[in-house]
């Protein structure tokens, strides 16, 4: 008994996993809900440990899911985010110490985590998602995001649907997203092409809520209507050719005294400075227990997909997104989100279409109307950076007409993608151009 | 995680193989907004124009009402589109210094649709529509230009003369105005 009881508290030779005792119990035993064929032991173990993970954001929700992943068994995990830790973040971003504001917060971190967890090797990249290519995002097997932009979602989304090659089993990604609002928050598992995706899913997202424009302009009634003042109308008409920075202390106390000038005339209290830069940069309290629940949530279903171990949400054709509600009592709802099949990211993936390059926009068009894949009569074309044909409005046709004689190599590489509308279809068809010669 | 690639694998199994080199993909804003043009009916009255026509996020609309108080006028007004479209509402602003209760003298517009009742359902044919209403409707009651919005409340006659000499590029109140006619 006493053996025991030092081993745990000396990492002894006894149990030389003392830490991982539960974590063990679980992969070296099937349960009630393992799949019949999975493996128990040695092989569920070298799957989690083995298993490339990806963590993008490193604030709120990616303290929590750093921490969670490695004390999950994760060994190699990398994590992404452009930021820097900022005091405000100090009250729940765990990982960061006062000593460390103004770092990057992946970095700080990763390192703080290596630290904490011997074995875990955590690597960081400060900088944007978007400074990466598929190639770098093929390594991982899974990818969690704990973000707060949607437009950051959508971007990592519709790169990973991409991504998707049917001869490649390993180029399907599952991304796993939380999100956290307030009391609010949301886990979600998407299997890019097989499942409903971050586009599919757009409008579960609550917009930003906005006021009038005429009610800031004229008959403000809360201090936050003259703060939304001075940053949108204050600001263009007197400092039109300076950019606002969000970050900039200036610029924020220059709405400040402002908003609070405004405020004053129509004897509206409680401007202050924090409410202002709370309303310029659109935040919303975060609420630490919430990042908690959410993100153990995420790592919950990514520990179970790596480990094969337990049923997990998003496979396919059960439910996939999980609601958390704390603000009135405790409430979850957990459902299927269905794929849509107009999605404009995963409704219509790119087909291949081979083509003479030698023959002209117009040739081709005509072509389009005959082919049987298309049947296509009034096409719009473009590609990612050009405007190939436009058949309205008329400005824009007329602009794009003498595309028409050009050579399709002329206009277009060799493989790249093109979006296709046509009035008698309510979605776009995208087409990878394949020239044959 | 195996048993869904077999899922997929019979999904697709009809569907041609896409290989090749990764290239630059299409946007979600760019195909959002390539659909809202080819539904746009822009009428006699309305005009678009693209600086530069392999951007489509931004463009110009060119509004020339054929009948209520700004008749004989032409209004132009910029489109911004981010890549957040049709999340994000699209940027609309008048582009000249014009008299009118909703529209204020930097060209700010006051349209529901353009901020707070904002929904990804709408198109720019439902923002374009909503421009055009505002020049045959202007609305006192959701001023934006308050000067403007009293003229036409308590003296539609006389606002409708002020609209007049503004458009022709006169003052009103000790405001010069742009001239926009024809």
């Amino acid at each position: 008994m006493a053996e025991d009881a030092e081993s745990i508290l000396t990492n002894g030779p006894y149990n030389s996993r003392p830490r991982w005792k539960y974590l063990d119990n679980i992969l070296n035993r099937p349960g009630p809900f393992t799949d019949p064929d999975w493996v128990c032991g040695e092989p569920a173990l070298e799957g989690l440990s083995r298993a490339k993970i990806l963590v993008i954001g490193a604030g709120g929700l990616g303290c929590e899911i750093l921490k969670n992943l490695a004390l999950s068994g994760f060994k190699d995990i990398h994590v992404i985010d452009m930021d820097t830790i900022d005091v405000s973040n100090l009250n729940r971003q765990f990982l960061f110490r006062h000593a460390d504001v103004g770092k990057f917060k992946a970095e700080v971190a990763a390192r703080f985590v290596e630290k904490r967890v011997k074995g875990v090797k955590i690597t960081p990249y400060c900088g944007k998602i978007q400074d990466k290519d598929d190639d770098y995002y093929m390594q991982f097997a899974m990818i969690v995001c704990g973000l707060d932009s949607i437009e950051a979602r959508r971007w990592i989304n519709a790169t990973l649907v991409g991504m998707v090659d049917e001869n490649d089993p390993d180029s399907m990604k599952p991304l796993i997203d939380g999100g956290t609002e307030g009391f609010k928050g949301q886990a979600r598992v998407i299997f890019p092409t097989m499942t409903s995706c971050i586009e599919c899913q757009l409008d579960m997202h609550a917009p930003r809520a906005a006021v009038p424009l005429c009610t800031l302009a004229t008959i403000p009634r809360q201090p936050q209507h003259c703060i939304e003042w001075a940053h949108i109308i204050a600001w263009e008409e007197e400092r039109k050719d300076i950019t606002l920075d969000n970050d900039d202390p200036e610029h924020i106390t220059w709405l400040y005294q402002k908003a609070l000038k405004r405020a004053q005339e129509f004897n509206i209290p409680g401007v202050t400075y924090s409410m202002t830069q709370g309303v310029v940069k659109n935040i919303i309290p975060a609420i630490a227990s919430t990042n908690a629940i959410v993100a153990a949530s995420c790592c919950n279903e990514a520990f179970k997909i790596a480990s094969n171990t337990n049923p997990f949400l998003g496979f396919p054709g059960t439910d996939n997104y999980m609601m958390y509600t704390g603000d009135v009592s405790v409430y979850t709802y957990t459902f299927q989100h269905v794929k849509k099949a107009d999605c404009p990211v995963c409704g219509n993936l790119a087909k291949d279409l081979q083509v003479n390059s030698n023959s002209t926009l117009q040739e081709f068009i005509e072509s389009l109307a005959e082919r049987p894949e298309a049947q296509l009569k009034k096409p719009t074309i473009r590609t990612e950076a050009k405007s190939l044909y436009y058949q309205s409005p008329p400005t824009l046709e007329k602009q794009t007409r003498p595309n028409l004689s050009k050579k399709l190599y002329e206009l277009v590489s060799d493989g790249e993608e093109i979006a296709i509308q046509d009035p008698a279809f309510q979605i776009a068809f995208k087409f990878k151009l394949v020239f044959e010669n | 995680m195996l048993k869904i690639w077999s899922m997929k694998q019979k999904q697709q199994q009809d569907e041609s193989a896409a290989t090749g080199p990764k290239k630059k993909k299409v946007t979600a804003a760019q195909l959002r907004v390539q659909k809202d043009l080819s539904e746009l009916s822009l009428g006699s009255t309305m005009k678009t124009n693209f600086p530069n026509p392999d951007d489509i996020l931004n463009f110009t609309l060119t509004i020339e009402p054929d009948e209520g108080m700004y008749k004989g006028g032409r209004f132009n007004f910029s489109f911004a589109i981010n890549q957040n479209f049709p999340h994000d509402p699209p940027k609309v602003k008048c582009t000249q210094k014009i008299y009118h209760p909703n529209i204020d003298l930097e060209g700010n517009v006051c349209l529901n649709i353009l901020r707070e009742d904002w929904k990804p359902v709408l198109n720019l044919n439902a923002v374009i529509v909503g421009l055009q209403f505002l020049f045959l409707e202007p609305n006192a009651s959701d001023p934006l230009n308050k000067e403007a919005a009293e003229d036409l409340k308590s003296n539609r006659e006389g606002f409708k003369r002020n609209v007049r000499s503004a458009m022709g590029g006169g003052s009103v109140k000790g405001q010069s105005y742009e001239r926009v006619l024809k």
